[in-house]
């Protein structure tokens, strides 16, 4: 057992903490404040292959680990928690998918200018009356011979407005519930496929979260991803590989809102000595780390299981609801620590504290992660 | 065009603290760094390396753990990295250091040869020149801006008070200031081959120099005394309006008759 | 190498365009200093075309003797021409200790220099000395700043001639000319190897005239990130000139591209020492510090009460700069004009 970072992962830790402090810090206030979606961040992440990181060479991608990824969304987050999310949605929730359950001709069509940021990745299987409950699936598709057409609504979707390419889930035969459910490739330019509203949330604002509509959208034959029925089983193989990616996303503020509140602490005075001297701020403050450090190794085994094959399914939801609950229990004792400052925008934990609450509801609610752990231990 | 690049592994100094009590640096934490200056010299030869075509051989002196910095330059585009690493080279003062890095490149095949204009833990300034005049060429220091000529180079020096443009014929070295060449990340796939890529490992028995010139030995510069600089005691700090604090300024600036 | 054949102080007397800089004033007045406690002779070497007036300035100065080599291939400073002319100098006239400015030019100059010689060179001094060594000798000491200015080093160079060392502008004292000050001013030619001038200056562009050089100036007016950007130096500009001073800048305004690096000040720019220095929205950074922390008076405004420049201010004001700099200027123009 090693629980050290190998050397590659070193030097990919140096550069994405470099990149992250350099290039995404500085924008992570203006991207929240005007809820901007960071293009000139995305490009650049192009640029050094962070959006191919787990995808093999001969797809065009870095030939990384999931290790890596995680590392990347942790660290991106630690500073801005949309620019973590729009990474683990484009590469958890599009790229892996493909790679996982597409054909040959899908991975060679898809793969290399998703591995290359030409093009940005999302997934669409939320629709208003089919949260949670995922297999009340009101989408449709119809074998119309030469194509499929999609009709419906998904809603809450990640990177939409900035998306070139979707994996949606849709019904193809409401008769068999969930097995009547299929997994298919859109692009942004098919016929009938459109961006509706965005949403104006409370944290990750600038990670351009929108509705899908499909008004009898033509989908080629060819873009079935996976087996036809096989999309409900595709979709939550697609989520138990996402948990981690909000894991490392909820690690990463969670680790942001230590460093802040660590700085602040031994800077501020008050009655003639730093905060941080006083044991109230000690006691909790080594119970947060050690939480912290707990959900990073929830998600280095997580990870670490996903790129040695074996299953993970558990361990992503246990990683996913610790690190969540971790990220939300921190920053909203970050922000005490900060006093009146941490209510006010001057100082970032304000920020993170509203970033932190959706990392326990989206790919899953922590209650959901809850009845997965449950399922598999009492099966 | 072969170019080489001198880089040298540094404590990141601006992490740097003092202990207080006994005078000393407090090293443990300090993360090591490739010197910023350097980085902006790798910088500038893999600008050449996409402008022109060219190879980019990475240079370093230091223990066996200044890998790191030669594996970062392979993730960053260079092609090939030697490791001047041996007991006869430590304790080496500028000149000590000099004599190693030349008698290496001297071996090489090169056009150009870039090192950073300092090192942030010396400041010296001094080893890329003496390596020049190691190797009989031209030295051209505080480089803002390169491009090659049909003869050699067109280059821009920063002076303290303007630029000058300087053509120098073949071969030569220059030293760089990072701030004119904000290095590039390393890429991803970069990162990922950088460790299956050979360092070259050179001995003190690999280059021809004897060895009373190297390390401490070659060093006719010794340390005579360390200690802590001594901080002058703090002011006054104010929080007031804008008003008072303007006011406050004017007194103090009348008190000491500045004003 | 019979270190006892070595003797006097010798000083790189740098000039620019025909004018002698300032620096070189600073270490005649050093190695003044010095000379007295070892009873050895100042020299000056002055390089350059049709400068031999100048010697006479140098030894108001503080030199003994002034060595003259007035030619055209020393006009400007080139590496290889100037590196040629004080190797002859040296090897001629064996001097102890050579002192050169730790400008653009020295520090070009002295490493080469260093390296033909195969001698000790010290950067960037900050403090000379001449003491007794425990055995009875007198042995020279060069402090400089080590560490990004966290630490201060002391370094000998005790077995080879001569002991080199840069002095950084601005640090030491120049004396005051003494008019009519007596000395020797000897020419000099040299056999110069023209085959290896392989560097040609192309042209020299100047910044603007009016903000030469901040070490120059009485009193500066600096501006760190908080300033923002051009439009914030303006302000800062506007106080400056109520106050006959002139703008510098930190490292952080300079990489930015927003100021001039001829403007930094700091461990990587220059180090000031006005009668009064304004930091505006700079934080202090340890490296900023050691360029100006030997100023007369220190004012310091920043938002952030937390910054480390209110450590070594004077008078620290927490608050935005933006608003009180120009309420400053204006209340300046007031108390100028009454």
């Amino acid at each position: 057992m090693d629980f050290s970072y190998s050397k590659t992962e070193q030097l990919f830790l140096q550069m994405i903490r470099s990149f992250a402090e350099n290039e995404v810090k500085p924008l992570a206030a203006e991207v929240d404040e005007e809820e901007r979606f960071p293009v000139e961040t995305v490009e650049k992440m192009a640029k050094l292959g962070l959006m191919g990181i787990p995808v093999p060479k001969q797809y065009g991608g870095a030939g990384g680990t999931i290790q890596m990824y995680t590392m990347a969304v942790e660290e991106l987050s630690r500073v801005c928690a949309t620019t973590g999310v729009i990474l683990s949605a484009h590469t958890s929730l599009c790229v892996d998918p493909i790679l996982e359950h597409g054909t040959e001709e899908q991975k060679m069509k898809y793969l290399p200018k998703l591995a290359s940021g030409e093009w940005l990745g999302a997934f669409g299987l939320t629709e208003p009356n089919a949260g949670t409950d995922a297999a009340m699936q009101q989408t449709t598709a119809v074998d119309a011979g030469d194509k499929w057409i999609l009709y419906g609504t998904k809603i809450f979707i990640t990177n939409a407005a900035n998306a070139d390419v979707f994996i949606v889930m849709a019904m193809t035969d409401k008769s068999l519930g969930n097995k009547g459910i299929s997994a298919f490739i859109v692009e942004r330019t098919f016929k009938g496929f459109s961006i509706g509203k965005k949403e104006k949330k409370m944290g990750i604002r600038g990670s351009a979260t929108c509705e899908l509509i499909f008004e009898n959208c033509e989908v080629p034959k060819e873009n079935v991803l996976g087996k036809m029925g096989e999309g409900f089983k595709v979709a939550m193989k697609t989520l138990d590989g996402g948990r981690i990616g909000i894991a490392s996303q909820a690690l990463g503020i969670a680790q942001g809102a230590m460093d802040e509140t660590v700085k602040y602490t031994k800077e501020r005075k008050q009655f003639g000595k730093s905060i941080a001297q006083f044991q109230n701020t000690q006691f909790q403050m080594a119970d947060l780390k050690t939480r912290v450090e707990a959900a990073r190794l929830l998600v280095r085994s997580a990870a670490w299981k996903k790129d040695m094959g074996l299953p993970y399914s558990a361990d992503a939801a246990m990683a996913k609801l610790y690190a969540a609950e971790t990220a939300m229990d921190v920053t909203t004792k970050a922000v005490q620590f900060h006093g009146g400052y941490g209510y006010t925008r001057e100082y970032p934990v304000e920020r993170m504290m509203r970033d932190a609450k959706i990392t326990e509801i989206y790919e899953g609610t922590s209650e959901v992660q809850r009845m997965v752990i449950a399922a598999q231990l009492f099966k | 065009m072969n170019i080489i690049v001198c880089i040298k592994q540094v404590p990141d100094t601006t992490t740097v603290k003092i202990d207080p009590v006994k005078g000393t640096l407090i090293r443990e934490g300090v993360p090591s760094i490739m010197n910023p200056d350097d980085k902006g010299g790798l910088e500038l030869a893999l600008q050449f390396k996409e402008k022109y075509g060219a190879t980019v051989t990475v240079v370093t002196m230091g223990p066996p753990q200044a890998d790191t910095i030669l594996r970062e330059a392979f993730a960053m585009g260079a092609d090939r990295a030697i490791l001047l690493s041996d007991r006869r080279f430590a304790g080496a003062d500028t000149l000590a250091t000099s004599y190693a890095l030349a008698g290496c490149i001297k071996t090489l095949d090169y056009d150009l040869i870039i090192a950073g204009r300092q090192a942030i833990d010396g400041d010296t300034a001094q080893v890329g020149p003496e390596m020049a005049e190691h190797l009989g060429l031209p030295q051209i220091s505080y480089v803002i801006g390169a491009e090659k000529t049909a003869k050699g180079f067109l280059v821009k020096k920063e002076l303290e008070d303007g630029v000058q443009t300087l053509e120098v014929e073949g071969a030569c070295l220059l030293t760089v200031l990072a701030s004119a060449y904000q290095p590039r990340y390393m890429t991803v796939s970069g990162i990922i081959e950088a460790y299956n890529r050979e360092v070259e490992v050179w001995s003190a028995d690999k280059i021809d120099v004897e060895e009373t010139k190297l390390g401490l030995k070659g060093s006719p510069t010794k340390v005579f005394k360390s200690f802590p600089k001594a901080l002058k005691p703090a002011g006054e700090t104010f929080e007031v309006s804008e008003e008072e604090a303007v006011e406050l300024i004017i007194s103090k600036l009348k008190e000491k008759h500045i004003i | 190498m019979e270190l006892t054949d070595y003797k006097n102080i010798f000083v790189f007397a740098e000039q620019r365009n025909g004018v002698i800089q300032n620096v070189a004033f600073e270490l005649l007045g050093k190695a003044r200093d010095l000379a007295d406690t070892t009873g050895e002779k100042v020299v000056a070497m002055l390089l350059g075309e049709k400068i031999a007036d100048k010697a006479q300035t140098l030894i108001e100065r503080g030199a003994d003797e002034v060595i003259v080599v007035d030619t055209p291939i020393l006009k400007d400073y080139l590496t290889e021409q100037y590196a040629q002319a004080i190797y002859h100098i040296i090897m001629e006239r064996k001097p102890s200790i050579v002192l050169y400015g730790a400008t653009t030019i020295g520090r070009d100059l002295a490493p080469r220099l260093a390296c033909k010689l195969h001698t000790g060179l010290v950067a960037d001094c900050t403090k000379l000395t001449i003491e007794d060594t425990e055995d009875g000798r007198k042995e020279f000491r060069s402090t400089r700043p080590a560490f990004g200015g966290n630490l201060m080093a002391t370094i000998v160079c005790p077995n080879t001639r001569p002991q080199m060392s840069t002095v950084r502008a601005g640090v030491m004292q120049k004396r005051e000319a003494e008019v009519g000050r007596k000395g020797t001013i000897t020419p000099m030619t040299i056999p110069f190897d023209e085959s290896r001038f392989k560097v040609r200056i192309v042209k020299t562009e100047t910044y603007d005239k009016k903000t030469l050089d901040i070490t120059d100036a009485k009193i500066l007016v600096s501006g760190g990130r908080g300033v923002h950007d051009a439009e914030g130096f303006k302000k800062l500009q506007g106080l400056a000139d109520v106050m006959g001073g002139m703008v510098s800048s930190s490292r952080a305004m300079v990489d930015n591209g927003v100021m001039d690096h001829a403007y930094q000040v700091g461990q990587t720019g220059k180090t000031v020492r006005p009668q009064l220095y304004m930091a505006c929205g700079i934080s202090g950074a340890i490296q900023h510090l050691a360029g100006m922390e030997e100023s007369g008076y220190i004012v310091a405004i920043n938002k952030d009460k937390f910054a480390p420049i209110f450590n070594v201010a004077d008078l620290g004001i927490v608050g935005d700069l933006h608003k009180i700099v120009p309420m400053l200027t204006e209340r300046i123009k007031k108390e100028m004009d009454k």
